[in-house]
C-alpha cells in the first residue's frame, strides 16, 4: 500500500514537471505572437524605445485601419478570398472524381496511374513553374486569375488526391454494389454514396486547399504584375518598400490580419486539422 | 452471360478514365508536359522575347562553375543539415513528452501547432522583426536574463542561416503532432505487457514505442528534406539571399534567373539539378529505410 501510494506520488510529480517544461517551450512558441500583437498596437515612435515594453501605450487600434487602407486590403482581400475560394472548389471536385476512380473502379493501367500520382507528391513546383510561365505568357494569362485558379480544376494537388482516395477506399465497396443494383450509374454512386460519406475528409482537404491558396506566396509573385490584382501575400511583401521604410508596427498590425482566417479557422476546426496530418501521416 | 459481363467490364473501364480525365489534362498540361518541357529548355537559351536557341550542354557546363551557384547549394544544404534533425527529433521529444501523463494536453497541443498554421509573408516579417538585432524580443530578453549582447541574426554573415533554422524550429508541432498521432495508435496491450515483464519506462520506450513508429520518423524525415531544400518566401521576404550571399537559398537563385533576368533556360537547368538531388535523397533515404524502418507485417 505504501509502495502503491509513493508510487502515485512520483507519478504526479514527473506530470508537473513534464507539463512545466511544456509551459516553458509554451512560452517560447507563442512570445513571437504576443510580440507582433502588441507591436501592431504601438506609437510609430514607441516602437523603437529601448528596452520595448510589452504593453502599448497610447494603444493605437488606428493602426490597423492605416495599415489596410495603406496595403489597399478592400482589394487585395477580395482577390485573395476570389481566388481562394475558386480553387478550393476545383479542388474538391476534380480530385474526388480522380480519387473516386482510384479507390472504386477498376480498369487496367490502374496500379501505374496511382503510381504517378504518388511520385508527383514529391515533385519540387519549381520544376513546371517556368514552362507554366512561358505558356500562359504566350496566351496571355500574365496578370489574370486564370493561372492561380485553373490548374486546380485539373487535379494538380496529388497530395490530397492520395488523401481522398485512402478515405474512400475505407468505405465499403458493398455500398457501391448495391447502389449499382438498383441502377445508379457510377456518378450517382460518387454523388449520393460516396461523397455524402466522406464529409470529415472533404472537411480535411477543403481547409489544407484554402491554407495554401491562402498563404501561396510565389505563383502570384510571378502571375500577377498590377497592384489592382495582388493579393495578400503579395501585398505584405511590398508593403515596405512602397511605404519607403518599414513600418513595423503598421506591418505587424497588417501581418497579423492577414494570419486571422487561418488561425481562426484553425480553432473552430481543430478536429480535422488534427485528423488530417494523422490520416496523411499515418498512411504516408 | 459473358458478353454482358464483358460489357459490364468495359463500362467500368469507359467510367475510371471518364472520372480520372481532369487529372489527366492536368498532367499533361501543368506537370508532364511541363516537367518535359524545362528538360529541353535547359538545353537552350532562351529569354522569353526571342525564340529559344539550342545550346547543348553549356547552361549545366556554366552552372558548375558559378560560384553563386555553389555558394546557393552550400547555403541550402547548410540550412538542410541544421533544420531537418533539429525538427525531426525535437519533434520526436516533444511529441514523446506529450504522450505522457501531463496536465492540460489539448492546450498544449494547440499551442504547439499554431505556428504551423501561420505560414508565409506574413511569419517571415514577424520573424524578421522579432530577430531585428536592436529593437527584436529576442535580442531584448537575451540582454535582460543572461546580460549578453545577442548576434545580429539576419543581418550578420554568420548567423544568417542559423536565424533561418530557428525560425523553422517554431513549425515543429507540424511533425510532432504526426509522431503523437503514431504513438497513440500503438495498442497499449504490448506496454501492459513489457510492464508485467518488469520493463522499465526506458525499456519500453526504446523496445516498443521507438520501433513502431519509425515508419513515422520516416516519413516526417522525407518530407522535412524535401520541404527544407525547396525554402524559399523566407529568404526572399527577410535577406533577399544577404548578407554577402549569406542566405542565398538554391530556390533565390533558380527565381532570379527565371523571373528577374528571364535567364529562363539557366533556370530550367537549375530547376531540373533541383529535381534530381531531391529525387537522389528520396532515393537514399528509401534505401536506408529498409534497415531501420519496421513495418508490421501485413495480415
Amino acid at each position: 500500500m505504501v509502495n502503491y501510494k509513493n508510487r502515485k506520488t512520483r507519478q504526479k510529480i514527473t506530470s508537473l514537471i513534464l507539463t512545466l517544461i511544456l509551459a516553458i517551450g509554451g512560452i517560447a512558441v507563442l512570445l513571437p505572437i504576443l510580440w507582433m500583437l502588441s507591436t501592431s498596437l504601438k506609437d510609430q515612435g514607441a516602437v523603437f524605445i529601448i528596452p520595448p515594453k510589452w504593453i502599448p501605450n497610447p494603444i493605437r487600434w488606428d493602426n490597423y485601419s492605416k495599415a489596410l487602407e495603406f496595403m489597399n486590403a478592400k482589394v487585395v482581400y477580395k482577390n485573395t478570398v476570389l481566388i481562394t475560394f475558386i480553387s478550393i472548389l476545383g479542388t474538391l471536385i476534380s480530385s474526388s472524381l480522380v480519387a473516386f476512380a482510384f479507390a472504386r473502379l477498376r480498369a487496367p493501367g490502374k496500379e501505374i496511374l496511382f503510381l504517378l500520382v504518388l511520385s508527383t507528391i514529391m515533385l519540387p513546383q519549381q520544376v513546371v513553374l517556368i514552362p507554366q510561365f512561358i505558356m500562359f505568357k504566350l496566351i496571355g494569362w500574365i496578370d489574370t486569375f486564370y493561372p492561380l485558379t485553373l490548374p486546380f480544376f485539373f487535379a494538380t494537388t496529388p497530395f490530397l488526391i492520395f488523401l481522398l482516395r485512402q478515405f474512400f477506399m475505407t468505405i465499403p465497396i458493398e455500398m457501391d454494389e448495391a447502389a449499382r443494383l438498383d441502377g445508379c450509374s457510377y456518378f450517382q454512386v460518387y454523388y449520393k454514396i460516396i461523397l455524402p460519406l466522406s464529409k470529415p475528409a472533404i472537411g480535411i482537404v477543403a481547409i489544407q486547399s484554402f491554407m495554401s491558396n491562402w498563404n501561396e506566396f510565389i505563383r502570384p509573385l510571378i502571375f500577377i504584375n498590377s497592384a489592382a490584382k495582388y493579393t495578400v501575400s503579395v501585398a505584405l511583401a511590398n508593403f515596405s518598400a512602397e511605404y519607403g521604410m518599414t513600418p513595423w508596427n503598421l506591418l505587424m498590425a497588417a501581418s497579423l490580419v492577414a494570419l486571422l482566417p487561418c488561425i481562426a479557422l484553425f480553432f473552430f476546426a481543430q478536429r480535422y486539422f488534427i485528423q488530417g496530418i494523422v490520416v496523411t501521416g499515418l498512411k504516408g | 452471360m459473358r458478353k454482358k459481363k464483358s460489357r459490364l467490364v468495359q463500362q467500368e473501364i469507359k467510367a475510371f478514365y471518364l472520372f480520372l480525365s481532369p487529372w489527366i489534362i492536368g498532367m499533361v498540361l501543368f506537370t508532364g508536359g511541363p516537367l518535359i518541357a524545362s528538360f529541353l529548355f535547359s538545353f537552350t537559351s532562351y529569354d522569353i522575347v526571342k525564340p529559344p536557341v539550342w545550346c547543348g550542354l553549356s547552361n549545366y557546363k556554366e552552372i558548375f562553375s558559378d560560384k553563386i551557384f555553389i555558394q546557393s547549394l552550400k547555403v541550402t544544404l547548410k540550412y538542410v543539415m541544421g533544420a531537418v534533425p533539429l525538427n525531426v527529433i525535437g519533434a520526436l521529444i516533444l511529441a514523446t513528452i506529450l504522450n505522457q501523463k501531463v496536465y492540460g494536453l489539448s492546450i498544449w497541443r494547440t499551442i504547439y501547432y499554431l505556428p504551423v498554421v501561420t505560414t508565409g509573408v506574413a511569419v517571415s516579417l514577424l520573424w524578421s522583426w522579432v530577430l531585428n538585432p536592436e529593437f527584436g524580443i529576442v535580442n531584448t530578453l537575451l540582454q535582460k536574463i543572461f546580460g549578453i549582447r545577442g548576434p545580429d541574426w539576419f543581418y550578420s554573415e554568420r548567423w544568417a542561416i542559423p536565424s533561418f533554422i530557428l525560425m523553422s524550429i517554431w513549425g515543429v508541432g507540424g511533425p510532432m503532432l504526426i509522431y503523437l498521432g503514431g504513438m497513440q495508435g500503438i495498442p497499449t496491450q504490448l506496454y501492459e505487457a513489457a510492464e508485467i515483464d518488469g520493463a522499465s519506462w526506458w525499456q519500453s520506450y526504446i523496445h516498443i514505442t521507438l520501433p513502431l513508429i519509425t515508419p513515422v520518423i520516416f516519413y516526417n524525415l522525407v518530407t522535412s528534406i524535401i520541404g527544407t531544400f525547396q525554402v524559399f518566401t523566407p529568404a526572399f521576404i527577410i535577406t533577399q539571399g544577404g548578407p554577402n550571399y549569406a542566405s542565398y537559398f538554391y530556390v533565390l537563385n533558380l527565381f532570379k534567373h527565371a523571373f528577374q533576368y528571364y535567364h529562363m533556360g539557366y533556370a530550367s537547368a537549375l530547376a531540373w539539378i533541383l529535381f534530381v538531388v531531391v529525387l537522389i535523397l528520396t532515393i537514399i533515404a528509401f534505401r536506408i529505410a529498409n534497415y531501420w524502418v519496421y513495418y508490421e507485417e501485413k495480415r
